[in-house]
């Protein structure tokens, strides 16, 4: 079945696409927001070494990620090992496989401005709000939250679009299984493959439209947030 | 109170100790970098290596390393920078601390406490579309509507222009007249501790010097505070007589009477008067034929060698008060002053407070 041009198989990668960059984004979010704290704030040395690591994923070649992660994820890997070992599937080729291979690649993405912002903000705001009775928690969302949006802002957006374009890891551990670990890239590489130019044409028009307006938006709320943003 | 607290960091060590007073404002003086800033977050609980003991109405807060965390405490905290949240507007600033509050326990009025800080007309804007003395009365404000039981307050003037200062020190007085609640008022400005203090803690490199009343710490020979340059003593009196011709206040102190520059205040009330060593001269007669105002019986208390050579500084006995007087050497020889002697203080400028 064809829908504005594009096939049903097509449709079901970008869907996958869209899934799996939001569900890796939310999760990365959450969990960085302790890791940006404690390097945004900690006066350990071992800072440089967790910072050098975080940046890892900028600079290797995308095939080096995901080959690692083949292995560690695999049957026999030490992750996919220890999960046979206790009757769960190992997660090479997997939806799960791919949300841990997205969240590795664009850690950086969300990291980096949470760090900043966690920073530009400083512990001043913080120490007043606990001397105005707020717990830690209540600090976080009254304080943190809204004066750093904008740094959370920006790495939602770095990190959903990065995964959106993501293809040598996914394709790593993922392969390329229809319907569960074919993503629209890689959907785009097989019809190139495929001499199929009409179908990747089409693909990768959406892909485009997409991350453009998704940028176009996010500038545009930008320039409302920036009236209280963490810049004084 | 006693209030005792040590903190390491790097090379500098606070290791400090003073009474706190259960009403009134206690001055912690001392040049930058004395650890002043570092003892006042030590009590707010906002050092987390600190230990040392503080109880405040009954609560500890501190006991060694065991530490009340700070939104615990019933505290009032006013930052050197006013330390507003940018994201919200001075009304919802003012009721962050507020509401955190249960109902219950507010002592201090919504209402009044705008009113007394002029606040009514800025509620609905935001910090940034404020001067730095506004934004330091709604820090001021916040601190104050938590109903604290102790009220810190880190060099609330000190960044910002003089004309703001001239603006929030009127407010900080009232507050001082209206609040029954201790205040802990750090500053390295000595005009600032002439207006507002009480009690004066005194400290140097992480260490209280000495601690009492503000007008007997200045005049302590043995410390640095009267050697300055610009020392000055510090007079209680209470206003007796306005003399409308001359525009001239009389102000009685220890039952000698003051003329000063006419004061706006009604006979009765009780006034400050501050006076510079260097304003002050001593004759062994009463000066009738001199221009100088105000010649006050003294006994001589003490007298020290001045930083400067060839200067002796005196501490002289006003009924219960003391004044501070810097001389050069040679005068004293020729009227050859001893601790002890009756003689008679000139005083040219008196600044009122």
């Amino acid at each position: 079945m064809v829908i504005a041009g594009i096939a049903e198989a097509d449709w079901i990668a970008l869907l996958l696409t869209l899934r799996l960059a939001l569900i890796s984004t939310v999760l990365l979010l959450v969990l960085c927001v302790p890791l940006a704290w404690w390097l945004a704030f900690t006066p350990s040395r071992a800072k440089v070494l967790i910072e050098a690591l975080v940046a890892l994923p900028l600079v290797l070649p995308p095939t080096v990620i995901g080959f690692y992660l083949l292995i560690l994820l695999g049957p026999r890997g030490a992750i996919g090992g220890a999960l046979e070992s206790i009757g769960l599937t190992h997660l090479a080729f997997s939806f799960t496989g791919l949300v841990i291979g997205s969240m590795v690649y664009s850690l950086p993405f969300v990291v980096q401005p949470l760090q900043n912002a966690f920073q530009s903000l400083g512990t001043r705001p913080l120490e007043a709000a606990a001397t105005l009775r707020a717990g830690p928690f209540d600090r976080f969302l009254t304080v943190v939250l809204p004066l750093t949006r904008r740094g959370f802002l920006t790495a939602f957006v770095l990190s959903f679009a990065h995964t959106l374009g993501e293809f040598g890891v996914l394709l790593m551990i993922g392969g390329s299984i229809p319907g569960q670990t074919q993503v629209a890239s890689i959907a785009i590489y097989n019809h190139v493959e495929a001499l199929d130019y009409g179908a990747a044409h089409g693909l990768s028009l959406v892909l485009l439209v997409l991350a453009f307006s998704l940028l176009l938006a996010v500038y545009a709320l930008n320039r409302r947030f920036r009236l209280v943003g963490v810049a004084q | 109170m006693k209030v005792r607290f040590q903190l390491k960091r790097g090379d500098f060590t606070l290791d400090a100790a003073f009474d706190l007073a259960e009403q009134g404002i206690t001055a912690v003086f001392g040049r930058s970098g004395c650890g002043k800033t570092s003892l006042l977050r030590c009590m707010a609980g906002l050092e987390p290596e600190a230990r040392g003991q503080l109880e405040v109405a009954g609560v500890v807060w501190q006991a060694d390393s065991q530490c009340l965390p700070t939104h615990r405490r019933a505290l009032g905290y006013v930052f050197q920078e006013a330390s507003l949240f940018a994201h919200l507007t001075v009304e919802r600033n003012l009721r962050y601390g507020w509401r955190r509050v249960a109902p219950s326990h507010r002592r201090v009025e919504w209402q009044t406490t705008v009113e007394l800080l002029g606040l009514a007309p800025l509620l609905n804007r935001y910090p940034d579309q404020l001067s730095g003395g506004q934004r330091q009365r709604v820090a001021l404000g916040r601190a104050l509507l938590t109903s604290p039981d102790l009220l810190l307050m880190d060099e609330p003037l000190a960044s910002l222009d003089s004309d703001s200062k001239a603006e929030i020190l009127p407010y900080l007085e009232q507050l001082h007249r209206t609040l029954a609640l201790p205040v802990v008022y750090v500053s390295h400005s000595q005009d600032e501790v002439l207006r507002l203090a009480d009690q004066l803690v005194l400290m140097d490199d992480g260490r209280v010097l000495t601690q009492g009343p503000v007008a007997r710490v200045l005049t302590r020979l043995d410390m640095p505070l009267a050697h300055q340059q610009g020392a000055q003593a510090l007079l209680e009196g209470v206003v007796t007589r306005q003399d409308d011709a001359d525009h001239l206040t009389e102000v009685e102190c220890d039952g000698q009477s003051v003329w000063v520059s006419q004061l706006n205040q009604a006979c009765g009330t009780r006034v400050r008067l501050s006076v510079s060593a260097r304003d002050v001269t001593i004759s062994r007669v009463p000066a009738t034929d001199s221009s100088v105002l105000n010649c006050l019986a003294v006994q001589i208390e003490a007298l020290e060698a001045d930083l400067q050579p060839g200067h002796v500084l005196i501490a002289l006995r006003l009924g219960n008060q003391t004044l501070l007087s810097r001389i050069t050497e040679r005068s004293r020889r020729l009227l050859a002053l001893q601790p002890g002697d009756q003689v008679y203080a000139l005083v040219k400028g008196i600044a009122v407070h």
